[in-house]
């Protein structure tokens, strides 16, 4: 193959040319950081990374104080001496100029950008005056949480201290939530212990929906991903866009958007009347077979083919591989799987598929969580609120992480009670919640905004008053519980010293707590001590920890079943539910069935979106290192498309949804892989904040255009993939 | 003494570029500059597609263009045949860059002509490069062509390998293996 001279092309990233970096930047610190000559002094520093939340234990590299490199820790399970692009630019984000530096209360209007500076003593004193203000006029469950990350921990202990039950993650309703309820109604527990309990190395057959391993970018389960590639396990990706892992696939089904249940339904019926399902397993371990056995019989292969746009001999060919591999087949439970509101059947007749294979336990399969001993530290007595909460929004089946959608809608509605002040931790809900004029809106009702966070994001830019928090490289946090196939703990160690006037999450909390009245709740001043307590009393050398960042501890339990290591699961009855009578007392299936989801009208394209490896959600869009490489996202658009339409490949367009939303501008990558009736936008670009210098006005936000979202009747997450555009050339 | 070499399996390579990334933190690459990168090239037509990922860097080449259009010895074959530059006797004049028919070279701001150097800081003390270290996929593998016990020794003997542009004779020390599957099809 002839490669071109000039021809080095960056993957997925658009080439910016000379817009890079002003000079200087981050290489320039790093080199004036490494003149020490002879006198450089040079530590290592194990900890744990926070650039997504996959928590891969790192080594950081400091030099004369300062951090030039980062390394995965080898000891650790989650990233086995490796990190991945964003990892290694956490230095991007430590060293990053536009970074919050000091507390900084609102001058103007809110979202017109006029700040002051403030002394901490100064924001903490008014934040916790507003809040007890709040909470004296309208009730302490008037204050809600928005969190993510390890710091939310602490502001959730101020939050329930205060007595408000209203603690929600955008996590569930934006992303895992359909998934876990999926798994949950089925074997009891959800197939993540935080990461993906996936057996990858061991499976025959790896069948991916939607979920795009390599660009989406998790440690360990990648390494294992091309592991298995690598061993010959059969892959079977399903998906419209032909994503880095169908390039690997033998078997790439480019599915209709929307009919990835037409597909599962009737793999479903194939692996039953042809007799291929685990009898044993089945017998044993599961309820409800013969109602499920019924209801699949509708779904043949040829009905499928008509839904899902692929041939009636590739879904029975591949049902056919998956069932003669069983039990030896991981169905990937995905991650992000709030896509058209019907989200958790979807994931039930993936759960049940697994069932079916016998995979949950089995090598190859899902594996079973470990059991750890850990002595629990007393659970402290919070307040009972006085009103009950509004993160469930009445649907019957929501996680605890509640429903961030339903905090807003109540903050619309004032109903069933006003909430008045939102708490975000490290959440940038405007480029998180679908219809980001609803976000707005419901911020209009506040009367207090706080931002906690480490950079200036566009929801950030929208508070009242903002605290700077450190990253993750300058800050100590609880220690982590790893559970893999062996478990461990891990520690969060500074680094470096908190740049700035930045502050640790739980300074920051605790320092709140302490004006509210609430200092049972908080952290110790000395951190380290509860740390070094809590180690000891796991019976872990405190000092070995420090020194190792990861310490394996012992388990109870083996990742596969066998006669000595049996399943348990949390269902009602103790078996794999194929059939749920608790959904059908609530007036859903008991097995999945087939709704077909609106399709695009002549003219519209539906929108998808997804994540590239180097890229965290909208959190690292203004990372100095990861926007050199990828600094906006483009429009994919089929090349047909492209062709009728008269668009050109890297010209720039704009989208317009359906509710006449019209986009930022955006170049168009013109390209085979991906279907004709949608276009793929990467997540996360397009910010508004004028703070993040690089970030601002880069590429498109699809959450802009995310004006419409379905919700999930059972779980009440947010479908968003449910918007189409049209496409205008920009002239 | 050893004569080192990298292998690349394009077959593991997810296209994450954690490998560049490690790589400009670890050699302080200047913003916009590249010693390594992954190129993507899709070949087909809807839905018959097929995929190429594959990382480039300096060759190493056991006949370097570049060594032989220096001037003033700057680039320079190592006796672990690795390809160096000594900065302190680059004049800057970008001979080599022209030589080079990979394209693997930058003019570094403070004036010399700057490229991958297989982390020669770092196998001196027996470390991996950092790309290789880090590789999420495990697709970069680097060794000792002189060891037949190595990986790389190995590899090369198991699989067939082939090297970029091998008609202008440079004989590369990067080595792909490139067997993909079909989408469709056996692999």
């Amino acid at each position: 193959m002839a490669v071109n001279r000039r021809d080095f092309l960056k993957l997925s990233a658009t080439v910016a040319g000379g817009s890079m970096l002003a000079g200087g930047g981050i290489a320039g610190m790093l080199m004036a950081g490494d003149r020490g000559g002879a006198a450089a002094t040079v530590h290592s520093v194990p900890t744990v990374c926070e650039m997504c939340f996959w928590k891969c234990g790192l080594i950081a590299r400091v030099v004369n104080g300062r951090v030039v490199k980062l390394d995965g820790n080898p000891l650790h399970p989650q990233s086995r001496g490796k990190l991945c692009g964003r990892g290694q630019a956490g230095i991007g984000l430590l060293y990053d100029p536009d970074r919050l530096k000091r507390p900084f209360i609102r001058g103007g209007v809110r979202g017109d950008g006029r700040y002051r500076p403030a002394s901490w003593n100064e924001a903490l004193e008014i934040t916790a005056d507003k809040l007890k203000a709040i909470s004296a006029k309208y009730g302490p469950e008037s204050i809600a949480l928005f969190s993510h990350g390890t710091s939310g921990d602490y502001f959730r202990s101020m939050v329930k201290g205060m007595g408000s039950p209203n603690i929600t993650f955008p996590s569930f309703s934006q992303c895992v939530g359909a998934r876990n309820v999926g798994y949950e109604l089925t074997f009891g527990e959800s197939p993540a212990s935080s990461c993906e309990r996936v057996d990858l190395t061991r499976s025959k057959v790896i069948v991916l929906i939607g979920t795009h391993l390599g660009e989406n970018m998790h440690n360990t389960q990648v390494q294992d991903f091309a592991e298995a590639v690598a061993n010959g396990a059969r892959l079977i990706v399903v998906d419209p866009r032909f994503s880095t892992a169908a390039a690997k696939a033998h078997s790439w089904l480019p599915i209709r958007p929307g009919s990835d249940t037409a597909l599962l339904l009737s793999w479903i019926n194939v692996i039953i009347s042809e007799g291929l399902y685990d009898k044993e397993y089945v017998a044993r371990y599961t309820e409800g077979f013969a109602e499920l056995a019924q209801t699949v019989r509708e779904y043949t292969p040829a009905w499928a083919a008509r839904e899902t746009d692929l041939s009636e001999s590739q879904i029975i060919e591949t049902a056919r591989q998956i069932g003669a591999n069983s039990p030896n087949v991981c169905i990937h439970p995905g991650r992000h799987t709030s896509w058209y509101g019907n989200d958790t059947q979807r994931a039930r007749a993936m759960a049940i598929l697994t069932a079916l294979l016998g995979s949950w336990g089995r090598e190859g399969g899902i594996w079973l969580a470990p059991s750890a001993p850990l002595a629990k530290s007393p659970a402290p007595e919070f307040p009972e609120a006085a009103r009950p909460d509004v993160i469930a929004g009445g649907y019957p089946f929501v996680g605890g992480e509640g429903l961030t959608n339903a905090v807003r809608d109540a903050t619309i509605s004032g109903n069933p009670y006003p909430i008045k002040a939102w708490i975000m931790v490290g959440t940038n809900l405007l480029h998180t919640l679908p219809d980001p004029r609803q976000t707005m809106a419901a911020i209009g009702k506040l009367d207090l905004l706080l931002a906690i966070d480490v950079m200036p994001t566009d929801s950030v830019m929208q508070a009242d008053i903002i605290l700077p928090e450190s990253s993750y490289l300058e800050r100590a946090d609880d220690l982590f519980v790893v559970k893999q196939k062996e478990a461990g703990i891990a520690i969060r160690q500074p680094a470096v010293s908190p740049l700035h006037e930045s502050k640790p999450g739980w300074w920051i909390a605790r320092e709140l707590m302490l004006r509210l009245g609430l200092e049972k709740f908080a952290q110790p001043a000395n951190f380290e001590q509860k740390l070094k307590a809590k180690a000891e009393k796991w019976g872990i050398n405190f000092a070995a920890l420090t020194k190792n960042g990861y310490i394996p501890v012992r388990t109870t339990s083996g990742p596969y079943i066998s006669e000595s290591n049996q399943p348990v699961f949390g269902t009602k009855s103790g078996k794999i539910v194929l059939a749920s009578a608790e959904l059908r007392e609530h007036g859903f299936d008991a097995v999945p069935r087939y709704e077909k989801v609106p399709q695009p009208e002549t003219g519209q394209f539906r929108l998808l979106y997804g994540r590239s490896p180097l890229h965290t959600f909208s959190r690292t869009a203004n990372n100095p290192q990861l926007n050199e490489l990828v600094s906006e996202n483009e429009v994919w658009i089929n090349s047909a498309a492209a062709s009728r339409l008269g668009i050109g490949h890297g010209a720039y367009v704009r989208l317009v949804n359906q509710d006449g939303v019209r986009s930022n501008r955006v170049r168009a990558k013109v390209t085979q892989r991906l279907r004709d009736e949608c276009i793929y936008l990467v997540h996360g670009f397009g910010s508004t904040s004028p703070w993040l210098t690089k970030a601002h006005n880069k590429g498109v936000n699809d959450q802009q255009l995310i004006t419409r979202y379905a919700v999930d009747p059972i779980s009440g997450i947010t479908g968003m993939r449910v918007n189409f555009v049209t496409i205008e050339k920009e002239a | 003494m050893p004569r080192y070499a990298m292998l690349i399996d394009q077959r593991r390579c997810v296209g994450c570029m954690a490998c560049i990334v490690a790589c400009k933190n670890e050699n302080k690459v200047p913003p916009g500059m590249y010693r390594t990168r992954v190129a993507e090239t899709t070949a087909g037509i809807f839905p018959k597609l097929r995929m190429e990922l594959r990382s480039e860097l300096c060759n190493h080449c056991d006949h370097a263009p570049c060594v032989d259009a220096c001037p003033t010895g700057a680039s320079h074959k190592e006796a672990d045949g690795s390809v160096q530059i000594d900065k302190s006797r680059c004049v800057g004049c970008k001979a080599c860059m022209a030589a080079c028919p990979y394209d693997a070279r930058y003019v570094h701001p403070d004036g010399h002509v700057d490229k991958c150097s297989f982390c020669n800081h770092r196998t001196k003390v027996g470390k991996a490069p950092a790309c290789v270290e880090t590789c999420i996929g495990g697709s970069r593998i680097f060794g000792d062509l002189n060891d037949p016990n190595s990986e790389i020794s190995r590899r090369l003997r198991e699989h067939h390998v082939r090297v970029l542009l091998p008609e202008v004779g440079t004989k590369p020390k990067v080595f792909y293996i490139n067997r993909f599957s079909t989408p469709g099809q056996e692999g």
